[in-house]
């Protein structure tokens, strides 16, 4: 294990390098073939490590890389920390991401920057793995540094564009805010507990008062926010629909965007101490996905649509955490990761039939055009609206009856907003696949046309992958299931396991009736409409004009501020004590050297005045 | 024989010494200007040797003959720079060279 862990991380770094260090002489081909190839690598090696991870009794393996920082009493190694958590991270973050290099091979084929675009998606998939794999606080900071950056490159890939370039600026500006928070916790953490070493962090927790820990936990929480795009900091993600699909399907969606829930996930024993952070972390996380779920009800362009949907599920997740439910967390988040990478791997190849169309408005009827396409994304909607069998149903059940056990006002929100998701995916995919053909102005009167193989072979993987995600956590394999295999790691119990399967059932059977109402009002509505001034508020089509209070509360006075500053602070009073102290020394210059009047005598007259004063002053003296 | 007393010596040297500083501010000929300022340094020379002489210190005597020299310098350094200025400007007086003003 000490010799395979490392090769998780090492594969994508060595695909980095070799495609940074040959990028020139390199084609194309030979680009996407080694950066697929070394995550698919890494995913192998990943395989391998959670097979002897089973056979391992305790479940916790630290694997020492290098002594990395050793100042005084702060000791930071660079080591990794293989457990359950750690594991079901990197396989489903290694899987997702090789079918999606492979997907991007085809996809990205022609683009100037191709290259780039791979050397990018390498180093983020290292980065990511260095954030999950990390076994202190400052590794993984580092990997949600690395994961930020190459987010921000990403989402600027076509920086050409001012809207992608700003898009950029703007998810990067949002989660800075968020590592303010968790730049926090690990200073609160280290104050109090002298280590940012996870394990010794957790045995360490009664060294924490209740305020300590509440704090920490807030601070987590913000870092979280930024990352994981939840309210206050969610506006970032929907822009940074503006890089490549395969980007938005990777990173915004199945892999970085889940950082913030991995975090809690992995301090939860620290979690465990403050009950109302918990609070605190399953409000936020409950109203995010039903405000994120409103506003993906009125977007027209069909990857805001999917981001907005991405928001309002990481709500579920940290929704579930914040009930103490991290295995339904952890097992949304995987469930989610298939489906929302196969929603946005297929909107991607409807957008690139379409030569680059993202608006609803101008698709219509696609089915028949795509035959591998719809199919694969008639399952991803019906698995994210949760109908079953297929995986949403049951990673959304999971937290739907956590909460349920929890707080019944939180467990109601969470039934309207599974409403909202069911609607607005059936909107979605009725104004796209459905109803009457509206692309041929776009298409210029062609025939749309189903993308390679390349590319819709990771979407019947996906496809296949959300229809038997559930098997991975069923409610009633209690003994085999991904919660069970990640309970070691957990600090506090869910408390589910409590329910009796007459009120599983009949919360799973609200479940249903709610995806169906969804559904049913979802296809009552759009079968002939393209556009309703009635279902589609300004209101929610603008995000319930969150940007336009941040400009008003923030961006307005922060930019007048910065004028007060540039244009009289600046220009006055820093320029204005400059320029004075050397006018004034160059004023008195000018005064002074009057008196050089050039003439020996009178040189002479105050030399002999000056002897004469002194003298006179030392014979006063005397006397 | 009577000895003359010390402070005739004195007073004499401060009259000297008077006599060449005011020589020095009022007139404009830097010849002139020179011989005051040869005057003023004997006048002090003369105090050196007057006070040599009442607390029996050789010191004072070899200090004279130290400034004797250095005046000697001074004078053929000085001279030689009278006589450039007045090749350029037909002129001796110091009020003329007022190059160096601020």
């Amino acid at each position: 294990m000490a010799h395979l862990a490392p090769l998780i991380m090492i594969f994508p770094l060595l695909g980095f390098l070799l495609v940074l260090v040959n990028g020139r002489s390199l084609s194309d081909r030979a680009t996407g073939a080694i950066a697929t190839s070394v995550v698919g690598l890494s995913f192998l090696a990943s395989v391998a490590c959670f097979v002897l991870l089973l056979h391992d009794k305790s479940r916790e393996v630290s694997i020492n890389l290098f002594d990395w920082i050793s100042v005084d009493t702060l000791h930071v190694p660079a080591a990794l920390l293989i457990d359950p958590l750690s594991i079901t991270m990197c396989l489903f973050v290694t899987g997702i991401s090789t079918l999606i290099h492979l997907y991007s091979t085809a996809y990205m084929a022609g683009e100037k920057d191709f290259r780039k675009f791979f050397l990018y998606l390498n180093l983020f998939v290292f980065s990511m793995l260095t954030l999950v794999l990390a076994n202190n606080l400052v590794l993984t900071f580092v990997g949600w540094e690395g994961v930020g950056a190459c987010s921000y490159w990403l989402v600027s890939f076509y920086f050409d564009r001012d809207a992608a370039a700003s898009a950029g600026k703007k998810a990067f500006v949002y989660n800075r805010v968020g590592d303010i928070g968790l730049l926090l916790a690990m200073f609160l953490l280290f104050q109090h507990t002298h280590t940012l070493t996870y394990l010794s962090i957790f045995s360490a927790t009664s060294s924490l008062s209740p305020t300590v820990a509440t704090l920490v936990v807030l601070a987590l929480l913000l870092g979280a926010t930024g990352k994981s795009a939840q309210i206050p900091l969610f506006n970032w993600l929907p822009d940074a629909m503006e890089g490549p699909t395969p980007v938005s399907a990777l990173i915004h969606a199945a892999t970085m965007v889940t950082a913030g829930v991995f975090l809690l996930v992995r301090m939860s024993p620290v979690l465990a101490l403050s009950s109302s952070g918990r609070m605190t972390i399953a409000v936020i996380g409950g109203v995010t996905a039903f405000v994120a779920a409103t506003i993906a009800t009125s977007q027209k362009d069909i990857k805001k649509v999917l981001a907005f949907s991405t928001v309002s599920q990481i709500g579920y997740m940290v929704l579930a955490v914040g009930v103490g439910a991290y295995g339904a967390a952890i097992f949304l988040m995987v469930s989610h990761a298939f489906f929302k990478a196969l929603l946005f791997l297929g909107s991607g190849s409807v957008i690139h039939s379409l030569g680059g169309e993202q608006d609803m408005r101008k698709m219509g009827a696609l089915a028949k055009w795509l035959p591998l396409t719809f199919p694969t994304f008639l399952i991803g909607w019906l698995t994210i609206s949760g109908v079953p069998p297929f995986a949403g149903f049951w990673s959304k059940g999971d937290v739907l009856t956590n909460v349920f056990a929890h707080n019944k006002i939180l467990w109601a929100l969470g039934v309207v907003t599974a409403i909202l998701t069911a609607y607005y995916m059936s909107r979605l995919f009725v104004l796209t696949f459905r109803g009457t053909e509206r692309f041929r102005e776009v298409t210029h009167q062609h025939d749309p046309h189903e993308s390679p193989l390349v590319m819709t072979a990771p979407l019947v993987i996906l496809a296949v992958l959300s229809v038997l995600g559930g098997l991975l956590d069923l409610p009633w394999a209690h003994g085999f299931s991904l919660t069970h295999f990640l309970s070691p790691t957990f600090g506090y119990v869910a408390p589910s396991a409590a329910q009796s399967t007459g009120l599983q059932t009949g919360l799973a059977l609200v479940d249903v009736v709610a995806a169906l109402i969804g559904l049913f009002a979802a296809f009552t509505i759009w079968r002939d409409r393209v556009e309703s001034d009635t279902f589609e508020k300004p209101f929610f089509e603008h995000v319930w004009r969150w940007d336009d209070a941040y400009d008003a509360t923030l961006g307005r006075p922060l930019t007048a501020l910065a004028h007060v500053t540039s244009d009289v602070v600046e220009t006055r009073v820093i320029d204005g004590a400059v320029e004075g102290l050397g006018g004034s020394v160059r004023r008195s210059g000018e005064g002074i050297r009057k008196l050089q009047a050039g003439l020996v005598r009178q040189y002479a007259l105050a030399m002999v005045l000056g002897v004469t004063v002194i003298v006179v002053y030392l014979v006063g003296r005397v006397r | 024989m009577t000895t003359i007393p010390a402070s005739w010596f004195l007073v004499l040297a401060a009259v000297l010494f008077g006599v060449g500083a005011f020589g020095v501010l009022t007139r404009r000929s830097a010849l002139i200007m020179f011989m005051c300022i040869e005057l003023m340094l004997n006048a002090v020379n003369l105090t050196f040797v007057t006070f040599a002489r009442t607390m029996s210190d050789i010191g004072g005597q070899t200090t004279v003959f130290f400034i004797m020299v250095v005046a000697a310098a001074e004078v053929t350094v000085g001279l030689g720079i009278v006589v450039a200025v007045f090749r350029r400007r037909s002129s001796t007086s110091v009020d003329e060279l007022t190059e160096l003003q601020g």
